[in-house]
């Protein structure tokens, strides 16, 4: 495990498994939220900030509580004890509760970053892509470490994805759509055609 | 209780007039995930019918129990529970799908259509009336899903429910398979021709400049 392998990772979870537009996650917000660049902004920082905080969050939970043999550290006897079963309810409830703390934290401690995420900071707790960093973490065994940089990259990547939309979209504007495509019908086109644009770092390997 | 008018629209408005996907840009993340094949999208919208009628269900049951404040919490912990069941049967009778499923069968709990109809409909009508609801919200979102998948699996592999129906050049038959349809980009413009088809049908639907 070097730097390398890391390396490769973030690159991976940004460019190449995006998760905005290789998987389609967290689309609701992806779509209501990206007509203007100033949101799109304010929510793709606050996705970056839950997702670092929550994978891993929830790695150690899994490690330390759910998997099979984890409760081991309390007790010999538990060894056999297996509630990976009660995974989902656990990690959204990590999810709702950390981004309570972070917004009352923010609130507290950096209020300007709080007035400026405002309303996202809720709303977070029901993005898909929020979970599905959790679900993936499990799915592909990703250890502290790993999760740490998945978090980081795979927030940067919806970030991103979210704000250059949003920037398409304002061009749109000066556009003469057809009346029936405009808003929502335009917006699945134009994210298709990013989407092919993306598969371009298909093939990149480090 | 009669199946009157009011049951009648909550069952059938969701499918065409207000439907969850083209309509109220809801539960979309899954939607474009699971069509590549038609035994996937199937699967996935048979669970999520079920899941968002008996979460309706649910929490209208016990509507006027919950204190405001923590409902969205209350709310989550219906879904999951109901996700939960639903993937413990999944995995037991169909491992195999729910093996390409992947993480979608758990992401059912942040599908917006099952919290956005818990918390706008069900919170504030009857359990049968809400039960009925959620059961045409899925219904809608089935209908986009399925119709998405029939045509990705259709053109991208030339078969239909794993059945080989054009014969593909690679099996010594006539017919390219397009492999794009089975790619991310061709998901999202199939669902934004079928919105653009039914806002041209329906031009009430129709966004305002803004």
């Amino acid at each position: 495990m070097d730097l390398e392998h890391y390396l490769s990772l973030a690159v991976k979870s940004i460019f190449i498994e995006n998760m905005a537009l290789a998987f389609f996650l967290g689309m609701c917000s992806f779509l209501a939220c990206s007509k203007k660049v100033d949101t799109a902004i304010g929510l793709g920082c606050a996705v970056i900030f839950v997702q670092a905080i929550t994978i891993p969050l929830n790695n150690l939970l899994l490690n330390y509580v759910l998997k099979e043999g984890a409760l081991a550290w309390i007790h010999p006897s538990m060894e056999h004890v297996d509630l990976t079963f009660l995974g989902f309810i656990t990690y959204i409830g990590t999810i709702a509760a950390m981004v309570q703390i972070v917004e009352m934290a923010l609130d507290r401690y950096v209020p300007a970053l709080y007035s400026a995420l405002g309303v996202f900071l809720p709303l977070i707790a029901v993005n898909c892509a929020i979970l599905a960093g959790s679900l993936f973490m499990v799915e592909r065994d990703y250890d502290l470490a790993d999760s740490i940089v998945f978090g980081f990259g795979s927030g940067i990547g919806w970030a991103l994805a979210i704000v250059a939309l949003a920037a398409v979209r304002e061009k749109m504007r000066y556009s003469n759509v057809p009346a029936s495509l405009r808003g929502l019908g335009m917006t699945f086109m134009l994210t298709g055609l990013m989407a092919i644009a993306f598969m371009a770092f298909g093939g990149i390997q480090l | 209780m009669a199946f009157g008018k009011k049951e009648k629209e909550a069952l059938l408005d969701p499918l065409f007039n207000n439907n969850p996907i083209a309509l109220q840009v809801l539960g979309i993340c899954s939607a474009l995930a699971v069509t590549t094949k038609l035994d996937k999208a199937v699967v996935m919208s048979v669970a999520l019918t079920l899941v968002t009628a008996f979460s309706s269900l649910s929490v209208s049951l016990i509507r006027n129990k919950i204190p405001n404040s923590i409902r969205i919490i209350v709310q989550l912990a219906i879904i999951a529970s109901l996700v939960i069941v639903t993937d413990q049967i999944l995995k037991a009778f169909v491992f195999s799908i729910s093996q390409q499923l992947s993480v979608f069968v758990g992401l059912i709990i942040t599908n917006c259509i099952v919290m956005g109809r818990a918390e706008a409909y069900a919170m504030q009508n009857g359990p049968v009336l809400s039960f009925i609801d959620g059961f045409g919200n899925g219904l809608g979102y089935s209908f986009v899903l399925i119709l998405t998948a029939v045509i990705r699996e259709f053109f991208g592999s030339g078969s239909l429910y794993g059945v080989q129906i054009l014969n593909p050049t690679t099996m010594g038959g006539w017919y390219v398979p397009n492999g794009m349809m089975l790619l991310a980009p061709a998901a999202f413009f199939i669902i934004g021709f079928f919105i653009w088809v039914l806002r041209t049908l329906k031009p009430g639907q129709i966004e305002m400049e803004d």
